[in-house]
């Protein structure tokens, strides 16, 4: 037990008498020069003291300019250095069970097994990682990879410090890539503020700063104002002013999009729901259960390839869809045949009999799959973000809404250009009409139902991506997904695909202002007056037939 | 007609007296055994958090009955679903001590629940043990409160900002009901105590369920670009959490520039999600699974042997019921009986060991010592313990940062016997 931290039993005042040692060494460290340790002996005393010790000899580590010292850091960073008790080597290990293969971290050579008992894992935290992180843009700076480059510059932007001015001059000067060489200026210019450099370094330092935008920038800038001289001040005013306009002109664009990213989702959901309530005017309270299996679908089918054929993982999502489409279809097949079909014409009865269902399909899913989240993973492509003129753009609610009014676009296709969906539109503008014109009425109707529930499966996919996978996930939907319907105009594709987009840019409008909570209570009661006034909803079905 | 009639009724009667007799039967049999009540939600949205403490209140009073049970009797836990319906938590409480005649109950996860049940174990004077951490504020005669009260979690985790992080503006971000408004108000008044400025407090509230963060992830990535470190306190419960994170992950606010310390995140919750965009964001509980003592180790074993399944993960509520469990089981020891008085009498000072590897101690105003500890969230889903409290701290009922609240304490030994007795006017109820 080498590293103390961690056990609480151990004597306060062993304790007090270990801190007061180490702060003294820490202390001796700090005093002593720098290059006068070699690297070998500053890496053995990584292990030691809290983290803000380990942080000081992170600090002098990147001085060395030792470039063997990047992979031990990125290693350090996560958390995959370990000491061995005894030599109190700083190792990495590779290999399953125990005991384990070791390998020195500076010189990368091979230094025989080491049992697991025997060695510790060197535990590192936010503010030490934050230190390596300087450390490593520290060193990587001269690297001839123009992208490590590029990033050891970001590093040195966001961990701005004017001891680092002297090497971005001379990156700066070899540097003949003019993006890594803006990013160095920046970076430079970002330490500069920080000293007490002449007015016109200055200066020049908050132009570079302010013409690079974005809330970094602000973050600089604002830090910087307090401690600056009356000289420099009007400068750096003049550029918190400038990057805060271009701020809040992107901020109407990111509420737009937010809206349109949120609205895709309610689509997403009540899409089914406009064909089985608007079209076919079954209230099915089980349709969010519908959406929570096609989730679940796609939890069997990422596990399926996480055992049986890793490589495709980033497929995942693609194979789910057809298949929770097939599963949620069959199942609304299944109850269109089973239960809603000998209650046509009785919407309570219904609602009842859905309401019921929807119970017991929740219940069912926990008894199966357990009470608790399962995990879906996001293939790469739907992992992070991208910057879209200062705009952040995460690219799973990119390819939701791609996807949403894709599904959008082939719904509308089956409806309007296929047999089925003229079928489909017979019977529900005049059943006995469609029946007397050789229609298979019952057949419609099940097949109706199972489309609605097959795309609430689908929506499933994609709620899977960004809520929670729990037998509770459809319920979060079931109420906006009617409220969608009905303020679109029930029977009308079109109404859902404004009305949804609508209440999702109005709600995100709202929410700046209003909270999260508040803006949700607005846009209901909005609904509330807008159906008083238009019991039709946005987009009216006209025809005689539409009477119920 | 008229004859099937009577057959029917003569049928049903026969079944109601056999019904009868059973019922008598079991009754009888039953006098041996003490009975354990286990009341939380295994179905609608808090199935998720609390089936879990079902399974491990099941497990303890197995293991206890392995151990020869208590009092020369066998153990029997009897299970009753609250189906997340808080009204319904109340009538289930009623049944279980008045029907079935459970001895103390653990149970309960949100404080409504809790609320609701309150009046019922006071009315009829049973135990109840409530396992999660919680708002504080509150204090009764009836109730043992085994999870954090905001000294031991929300308070210890914003020094480690304070002084580890330099966090100098503080995001408090909870969904909108009792326990996270509470917690913000304490924070709130602490952090002002501490010289923090007004504009350099965000609160912010949502809905339970919340899934759609965007908004809200970016006014916190604003938030924190005006030139002072920036952390997020995070009182969001249950399901609104994995939208949350992902969001946090996929916008890029890494745990180096923006922490998240979050208060009802911990293993089970982290179960549901890929954390390796979360490696290094932060939570406060007085247990982690990963705490290495012999203790925490044969607890988990015994755990997974009980579930069958070695993938199943612990966390601090689960902690909770088995230092409650262990303290109900010692005072019922002491005291010789399970009666209801005897056992609030016998079981302040009550001593047993925690999994970390230290000894919780029940305190006069009903609440216990705890270790406080602090965790970065790692990429394999567990917590590496980053900071830790020297000493346990003692649960404390009423937060000292309120001002109504300062002056008020709780002690239910003899002579004051009071769950919010005033220090200034010496008298019982309030300030």
């Amino acid at each position: 037990m080498f590293s103390l931290s961690d056990t609480p039993l151990w004597p306060a005042a062993f304790r007090a008498v270990r801190m007061f040692v180490l702060s003294l060494l820490a202390a001796l460290l700090l005093l002593a020069p720098a290059r006068a340790q070699s690297v070998e002996d500053l890496v053995r005393q990584l292990p030691e003291g809290s983290f803000s010790d380990r942080a000081a000899v992170v600090s002098q580590l990147a001085a060395t300019g030792d470039a063997r010292l990047v992979s031990l850091l990125e290693a350090l960073a996560a958390g995959d250095l370990n000491v061995v008790e005894e030599t109190g080597a700083v190792v990495t290990l590779s290999g399953r069970g125990d005991p384990l293969d070791a390998t020195d971290a500076l010189t990368g050579e091979g230094v025989g097994e080491v049992a697991k008992a025997s060695v510790e894992r060197i535990r590192v935290n936010n503010s030490l990682r934050r230190a390596v992180r300087a450390a490593i843009g520290q060193l990587t700076v001269m690297s001839p990879n123009r992208n490590t480059r590029l990033s050891a510059a970001g590093a040195m932007f966001q961990a701005a410090d004017p001891e680092n001015i002297p090497l971005l001059d001379e990156a700066i000067a070899q540097e003949d890539d003019d993006g890594v060489r803006r990013a160095m200026e920046e970076a430079r210019a970002a330490s500069m503020l920080r000293t007490e450099a002449s007015a016109d370094d200055f200066a020049a330092a908050v132009d570079v700063i302010a013409a690079r935008g974005g809330r970094a920038s602000l973050g600089i800038l604002t830090s910087a104002l307090p401690a600056a001289s009356d000289e420099a001040r009007p400068a750096i005013e003049a550029g918190i002013r400038a990057i805060e306009n271009r701020l809040a002109l992107l901020n109407v664009a990111q509420n737009v999009w937010y809206g349109i990213s949120l609205g895709s989702v309610l689509l997403l959901a009540a899409i089914g729901l406009a064909i089985t309530f608007g079209v076919m005017g079954v209230i099915n309270m089980a349709h969010g259960e519908m959406v929570m299996i096609g989730a679940y679908t796609t939890f069997v089918v990422q596990n399926v390839i996480r055992v049986s054929f890793p490589g495709l993982f980033d497929w995942s999502l693609a194979i789910a869809l057809p298949a929770a489409f097939l599963v949620t279809g069959l199942i609304g097949i299944a109850i269109e045949r089973g239960i809603i079909r000998w209650l046509y014409g009785r919407p309570l009865e219904t609602l009842l009999a859905t309401w019921g269902l929807s119970l017991i399909i929740q219940q069912a899913v926990r008894s199966i799959f357990g009470a608790s989240n399962r995990e879906v993973g996001n293939p790469s492509w739907m992992s992070g973000s991208f910057d879209f003129y200062g705009i952040a753009i995460t690219w799973n609610r990119f390819w939701i809404v791609l996807f949403a009014l894709a599904v959008f676009a082939i719904l509308l296709v089956v409806m309007k250009r296929t047999s089925l969906g003229l079928q489909m539109r017979a019977v529900t503008q005049n059943r006995r009409m469609a029946s007397s014109m050789g229609i298979r009425t019952p057949w419609v109707d099940a097949l109706t139902f199972g489309l609605g529930s097959g795309i609430a499966g689908l929506a499933g996919v994609a709620l899977s991506q960004i809520d929670n996978v729990s037998p509770n996930l459809g319920q979060g939907y079931i109420i906006d997904s009617f409220m969608v319907v009905v303020f679109g105009g029930v029977g009308n594709l079109w109404g859902t695909l404004v009305g949804a987009l609508t209440l999702g840019v109005v709600n995100k409008f709202l929410e700046p202002y209003a909270g999260a909570v508040l803006a949700k209570i607005f846009v209901l009661v909005f609904i509330i007056l807008f159906i008083q006034k238009r019991p039709r909803g946005l987009f009216a079905l006209k025809g005689r037939a539409v009477e119920a | 007609m008229n004859h099937r009639f009577t057959l029917k009724s003569r049928l049903l009667g026969a079944a109601a007296m056999a019904a009868l007799l059973a019922q008598a039967v079991t009754a009888h049999a039953q006098d041996d055994t003490i009975k354990v009540g286990v009341l939380h939600s295994l179905s609608g949205t808090m199935a998720i958090s609390e089936t879990t403490l079902k399974d491990v209140m099941l497990m303890l009073v197995d293991e206890q009955n392995k151990k020869g049970g208590l009092l020369g009797k066998q153990l029997e836990a009897v299970v009753v679903d609250i189906a997340s319906d808080w009204p319904l938590a109340a009538e289930k409480a009623r049944e279980l001590i008045e029907v079935n005649n459970v001895d103390a109950v653990f149970g309960c996860w949100t404080s409504v629940c809790r609320k609701s049940v309150l009046p019922v174990f006071e009315e009829l004077n049973s135990l109840l043990f409530y396992p999660v951490q919680y708002e504080g504020e509150e204090s009764q005669r009836n109730v043992f409160y085994t999870g954090a009260s905001p000294n031991q979690q929300a308070i210890p985790a914003v020094d480690y900002l304070m002084n580890e992080e330099g966090v100098e503006r503080w995001v408090l971000a909870g969904t909108d009901y009792v326990y996270p408004q509470t917690t913000n108000k304490i924070l709130e008044a602490y952090l002002k105590d501490k010289g923090v400025a007004a504009e350099d407090i965000m609160i912010n509230y949502t809905p339970f369920g919340h899934s759609d963060w965007q908004t809200i992830v970016s006014d916190i990535k604003n938030f924190g670009s005006a030139g002072k470190k920036t952390a997020v306190v995070s009182t969001i419960n249950g399901d609104a959490n994995v939208p949350f994170y992902r969001e946090l992950g996929n916008q890029g606010i890494a745990a180096e520039d923006i922490p998240v310390v979050a208060f009802s995140v911990g293993e089970e919750e982290l179960a549901g999600l890929d954390t390796t965009p979360l490696v290094g964001h932060l939570s406060a509980w007085n247990y982690f699974m990963s705490v290495d003592t012999p203790e925490n180790a044969s607890f988990i074993e015994t755990w997974h042997a009980f579930i069958g399944d070695a993938e199943r993960v612990t966390n601090d509520p689960m902690e909770a019921h088995y230092i409650g469990f262990n303290m109900w089981a010692a005072a019922v020891e002491k005291a010789g009986s399970t009666d209801a008085d005897a056992i609030i009498d016998a079981i302040v000072g009550v001593e047993v060991p925690n999994l970390t590897g230290g000894t919780a101690v029940m305190l006069p105003n009903h609440h216990i010592t705890k270790p406080v500890l602090i965790g970065e969230i790692q990429a394999d889903g567990q917590y590496d313990v980053v900071w830790e409290t020297e000493d346990l701290v003692p649960g404390d009922a009423w937060s000292d940062y309120l001002p109504e609240s300062a002056v008020l304490e709780a002690d239910w030994t003899a002579p004051i016997n009071c769950g919010n007795y005033n220090t200034e006017t010496k008298t019982c109820g309030g300030s």
